[in-house]
């Protein structure tokens, strides 16, 4: 019988493409056939092999070949993080039922802001994987500002991006503290702010199909295809934003800035944006920002985790724009006022 | 987009990201940790594009009675993600383009990595002679320790050729810690006989001896040691292009 039903999809596919007039297969309602996504893909690829040789030829420049390279690089990188971070959090969307989330936090909502913060330190992982999870607990009907919370704060606190602090600044161990202490701060802080004036109706998730009706398996793959779609296309955006701000913005820029105490804060602020570096590994590169003082190294690790190019396209795709037009700006904000704070406290 | 688009979209991401973690093509972009959960990921992207392929085949057009706009075949108004179209262009430029690995570009946009000055003495060089070291390596001992477990040694360094602020060719090797988006040079200074003819972005080993020669390196003002060279010959790229 299934056999069947195959042999009568594939009949429906192929001709479709080539003859306009609807063969109508007996199961499926008449409809004007018009050339569908799937044509147009193969179209596409077929196009792109053929012009294989010139497209090739096109990043044949060294700027734009190193475009490409950090490009694919980016991507690369993060495939890992978006991939667990899309079937985890297909997971809580499918097998965990929502009452867990009610037990598991606690019933106020101001206090569970600060429990989902802390829930963070459990996900060795990056920002892009944090999106999607976010997104899904929020469906589970966790209080939007614990997910904004854990949304924070996991991809800065996780003992893996603390560990590779600690390795990239020897000599500073209160560079450890400061950061998992300010980024967990902000976190905190952005979900209490979410408490008071923060509107639901600013987040629009994006319309899921409907996961209730099918069988588990059923629901957990097409959440799972749903999402990498979704966030693994805004990644993409995000890689080529930061690709582009890689290899145009020279690095000499930064010299001139760094002597000056709140311009150099602001700068490292801003280039943590810009660069979309992965939490894992911008400890590295702000030890390497030498020139720089340490509170404004640490104002660039704690921006960097939570607003940059890649997240916020991330965010807009997840949580829909009239969200993001607020919690970027107010996130960056944030996070600069508390790094730069404790950075005067601590370092 | 239709889901059966979707799944073809996510087979060849997933073919991809295999097929550059199988092969040496991904050390060009990450580390070569990052190898197993590649693997994990291209596989898991793989499986959703099969299972995807199998759902649309199996149920085409079974409309979710909640949602309504669930399209059987992406015609009309689509809920589906447009955005996943993107998705196709990692896909080519890991297919089709397969860029090369950072060179003398990246290298000469920024400044060289600060070498680390090591916590105690630094051990005796590896036997051998010459003795084979890292250019990281290499300029931590020159800088912080005046080149002391160097003198007297033949050393032996691998890197490519970048034009230093002046022309004069530097040796150079970009330092990864994730991926190619944070790589930063290494470069060092090359007097004696430096590879003059060798052009930008050639791999070439040299050999020689520990220079007292420094320098600053113009972009962001960190110490570059010098290398005298005594020798060199062009190489092919190593497998494992960065530091």
């Amino acid at each position: 019988m299934t056999a069947n039903r195959l042999d009568a999809e594939e009949i429906d596919w192929t001709p479709a493409a080539v003859g306009p007039p609807p063969p109508a297969p007996p199961p499926a309602p008449a409809r004007p056939r018009r050339i569908g996504s799937l044509e147009i893909l193969a179209a596409a690829l077929v196009l792109l092999v053929v012009f294989r040789g010139p497209l090739a030829g096109l990043v044949a420049g060294e700027r734009l070949q190193t475009w490409t390279t950090v490009f694919v690089s980016v991507l690369v990188q993060a495939v890992p993080f978006l991939v667990f971070g899309v079937v985890l959090s297909a997971v809580i969307a499918v097998f965990v039922p929502r009452s867990f989330w009610a037990r598991a936090l606690p019933r106020h909502p101001a206090l569970a802001v600060p429990a989902a913060g802390l829930a963070g330190v459990v996900l060795p992982g990056c920002e892009c994987g944090s999106v999607p999870i976010a997104g899904s607990l929020i469906r589970r009907g966790v209080t939007p500002a614990a997910a904004l919370a854990f949304l924070l704060a996991a991809p800065a606190i996780n003992p893996i991006v603390l560990t590779a602090t600690a390795v990239a600044f020897p000599g500073n161990p209160e560079m450890v503290v400061a950061r998992g202490g300010a980024s967990l701060v902000v976190a905190v802080a952005m979900g209490w702010l979410w408490l008071r004036i923060g509107r639901t109706d600013w987040i629009r998730l994006p319309h899921r199909p409907d996961l209730d009706g099918e069988s588990k398996a059923q629901a957990f793959w097409a959440a799972c295809r749903h999402d990498v779609m979704h966030a693994g296309g805004y990644l993409v955006l995000g890689a080529a934003a930061a690709a582009t701000i890689n290899v145009v913005v020279p690095a000499s820029w930064l010299q001139s800035v760094a002597d000056n105490h709140v311009l150099s804060i602001l700068a490292l602020a801003t280039l943590a944006v810009l660069l979309s570096i992965c939490s894992e590994a911008d400890a590295f590169v702000a030890a390497s920002l030498s020139q720089f003082s340490l509170t404004s190294r640490l104002v660039f690790l704690v921006v960097g985790p939570m607003v940059d190019l890649k997240l916020i396209a991330m965010q807009a795709g997840t949580f829909g724009r009239r969200f993001v037009v607020r919690f970027a700006p107010t996130t960056f904000a944030a996070a600069i006022l508390v790094g730069a704070g404790v950075g005067a406290v601590l370092l | 987009m239709s889901r059966l688009t979707q799944a073809v979209v996510l087979l060849l991401f997933g073919g991809a990201v295999l097929r550059a973690s199988l092969t040496d093509l991904y050390l060009r972009y990450v580390k070569e940790g990052l190898r197993p959960f590649l693997i994990g990921a291209g596989l898991l992207l793989v499986a959703t594009g099969l299972m995807t392929l199998w759902h649309s085949l199996r149920a085409p057009g079974t409309p979710s009675p909640a949602a309504g706009t669930e399209p059987d075949d992406g015609h009309g108004h689509s809920h589906e993600p447009r955005v996943g179209w993107l998705l196709i262009l990692p896909v080519l430029g890991l297919l089709l383009v397969a860029p090369p690995a950072l060179g003398s570009f990246a290298a000469g946009k920024s400044g060289s990595v600060a070498a680390p000055a090591a916590e105690s003495d630094y051990p005796p060089l590896p036997a051998g002679d010459p003795a084979s070291l890292s250019l990281l390596d290499y300029a931590s001992r020159a800088l912080f320790d005046d080149g002391r477990s160097l003198t007297g040694r033949t050393l032996r360094m691998t890197g490519f050729i970048t034009p230093g602020a002046d022309g004069s060719p530097m040796l150079a090797r970009i330092v990864l810690t994730c991926c190619a988006a944070d790589g930063r040079p290494i470069k060092v200074g090359l007097t004696g006989r430096p590879p003059l003819e060798a052009a930008a972005n050639t791999w070439v080993e040299v050999t020689g001896v520990y220079s007292t020669e420094r320098a600053k390196d113009p972009v962001n003002d960190v110490d570059v040691a010098y290398f005298e060279v005594r020798n060199w010959q062009e190489i092919a790229q190593p497998k494992q292009p960065y530091a």
